[in-house]
């Protein structure tokens, strides 16, 4: 009982203080994920290029990042990146969140673009299409759709990581937990209502997730309502 | 108008082609037949340098093709190709399929590309499926409209890759129709093939190769009644039994 009344004057007292902070971490996810995306793409091409030295720079990218806990990458890059460039805490948390999620979603295109049948690069070259405009006309669009399922699980992996940007002092979700709960000494009521604010977030993450692949399965939808016509 | 001279081709270790000589005239069209790995779909391929030729040279239009210096998409531009598997793009309907290419590459407007392709599509007899998905035709159906879609870019010469292997044996001939059309209006046409009937009746020349070599060459109706060469010959009745 005592445990409910403490949830409920934690909501009182920084549920709107969460709120914002809850804003912060889905701008801070918003942007990291877009940093990763344009990595990992352009790591995902590294490694399908068939160039031996991009190949190998996108391994090694990738060995490095996924041989190492994050927390130590955000340490290493938050004091790495500051002391080359004058960052705000923000943008620092952003980009080395974006730098380790990167990694992922390279090797999630780079199996989507190699799942494409390699007829479909040949059909665009043979049309005189150049190797460029083919995977961003024709194998890109494709594959795409095939990388929703793994981009979501990885955009929710990178929402609950943003929280360890909370130790690089950006005042995001996790961070006010752990300044209220040491203010406050009701630590495991904090975190539990934290938790519940990272829950909804994640429900919302993945309700658009299905909304956009269901909108993607759509057209496939209305294109079988002209089957029996075509045969 | 195709010109290849003494060209080889390997794989690692293997020799897939070995000094090929083959020229190809206007208008004609050539039918290139022999047992699997015999190299005929390589041969096809190394035309419009989706395999690069390891020695010997192609020229078209007389004008040799240097594989560092052309422009390999211009000359592919001019090549019609025709795939055993389709490879019609899933994504897009079957007159953005066609229009693709067009649009992309030569600029085309969108209007101009689809009044072509329509024109195209009623060529093949698919006027009616222009805004369907490759994934509801059928494999005769798809075939024709990747036909379609190599034609709209207006090439010199088309080229073949086994387009009837991969279909129900009830779909060969609405496709074997539709390339009779093209030989009729004076296309210069490569195809790889084992419709033999479809050689007889329609090819100005056959040509056999085994183990990566042209082994006999002829018209049809010599070609098919009088084969020289003994391995032609075993082929020939494997196939025709």
């Amino acid at each position: 009982m005592e445990f409910l009344t403490n949830i409920a004057s934690i909501f009182q007292k920084h549920g709107v203080e969460f709120l914002k902070a809850t804003i912060l971490t889905v701008e801070l996810t918003v942007v990291s994920l877009l940093i990763a995306c344009i990595i990992g793409l352009i790591f995902a091409f590294f490694k399908v290029s068939n160039i031996k030295v991009l190949e190998k720079i996108a391994n090694a990218y990738i060995f490095i990042i996924r041989g190492m806990p994050l927390i130590v990458q955000l340490m290493f890059l938050y004091y790495g990146i500051s002391s080359i460039f004058v960052l705000s805490d923000f943008a620092a948390g952003a980009i080395a969140l974006g730098i380790h999620s990167g990694a992922y979603i390279a090797e999630i295109f780079r199996g989507s673009i190699q799942s494409i049948d390699k007829g479909q690069m040949e059909a665009g070259r043979s049309l005189g299409m150049t190797y460029f405009k083919t995977m961003r006309r024709i194998i890109l669009p494709q594959s795409f759709k095939r990388a929703i399922p793994a981009l979501a699980n990885q955009f929710i992996i990178g929402l609950k990581d943003s929280s360890l940007v909370a130790y690089i002092a950006v005042s995001e979700l996790f961070n006010h937990a752990l300044s209220a709960q040491a203010y406050n000494y009701m630590p495991l009521e904090t975190y539990f209502v934290v938790g519940i604010y990272y829950l909804i977030l994640v429900l919302i993450f993945t309700l658009l997730f299905n909304k956009l692949e269901s909108r993607m399965d759509v057209g496939k939808e209305k294109k079988h309502d002209k089957v029996e016509v075509a045969f | 108008m195709i010109k290849l001279k003494s060209l080889s081709k390997s794989f690692g270790q293997l020799k897939v082609l070995k000094d090929i000589n083959l020229e190809i005239n206007k208008s004609e069209v050539v039918v290139l037949i022999g047992a699997s790995g015999s190299g005929k779909s390589t041969l096809l391929r190394c035309m419009n340098f989706l395999e690069i030729l390891d020695e010997g040279t192609i020229s078209i239009n007389d004008e040799i093709i240097h594989i560092e210096k052309t422009n390999l998409n211009k000359v592919r531009e001019n090549m019609g190709m025709v795939f055993q598997h389709f490879n019609l793009f899933p994504h897009l309907s079957v007159i953005q399929n066609i229009t693709e290419a067009p649009i992309q590459v030569k600029k085309q407007s969108k209007e101009e590309a689809n009044k072509k392709a329509m024109e195209l599509l009623t060529k093949v007899g698919l006027a009616d499926k222009a805004n369907y998905y490759s994934e509801q035709l059928s494999g005769g159906q798809k075939q024709r409209v990747a036909i379609a879609r190599a034609l709209a870019m207006n090439p010199s010469v088309m080229l073949f890759d086994e387009p009837t292997s991969a279909l129900d044996p009830e779909l060969v001939g609405e496709v074997l129709e539709t390339m009779k059309n093209l030989a009729r209006d004076g296309m210069t046409m490569v195809i790889v093939t084992h419709e033999m009937g479809f050689a007889r009746e329609v090819a100005d020349r056959v040509i056999m190769l085994a183990d990566g070599k042209i082994i006999e060459e002829g018209p049809p109706a010599e070609f098919f009644k009088t084969p020289k060469e003994e391995r032609t010959m075993k082929f020939l009745q494997q196939v025709l039994s």
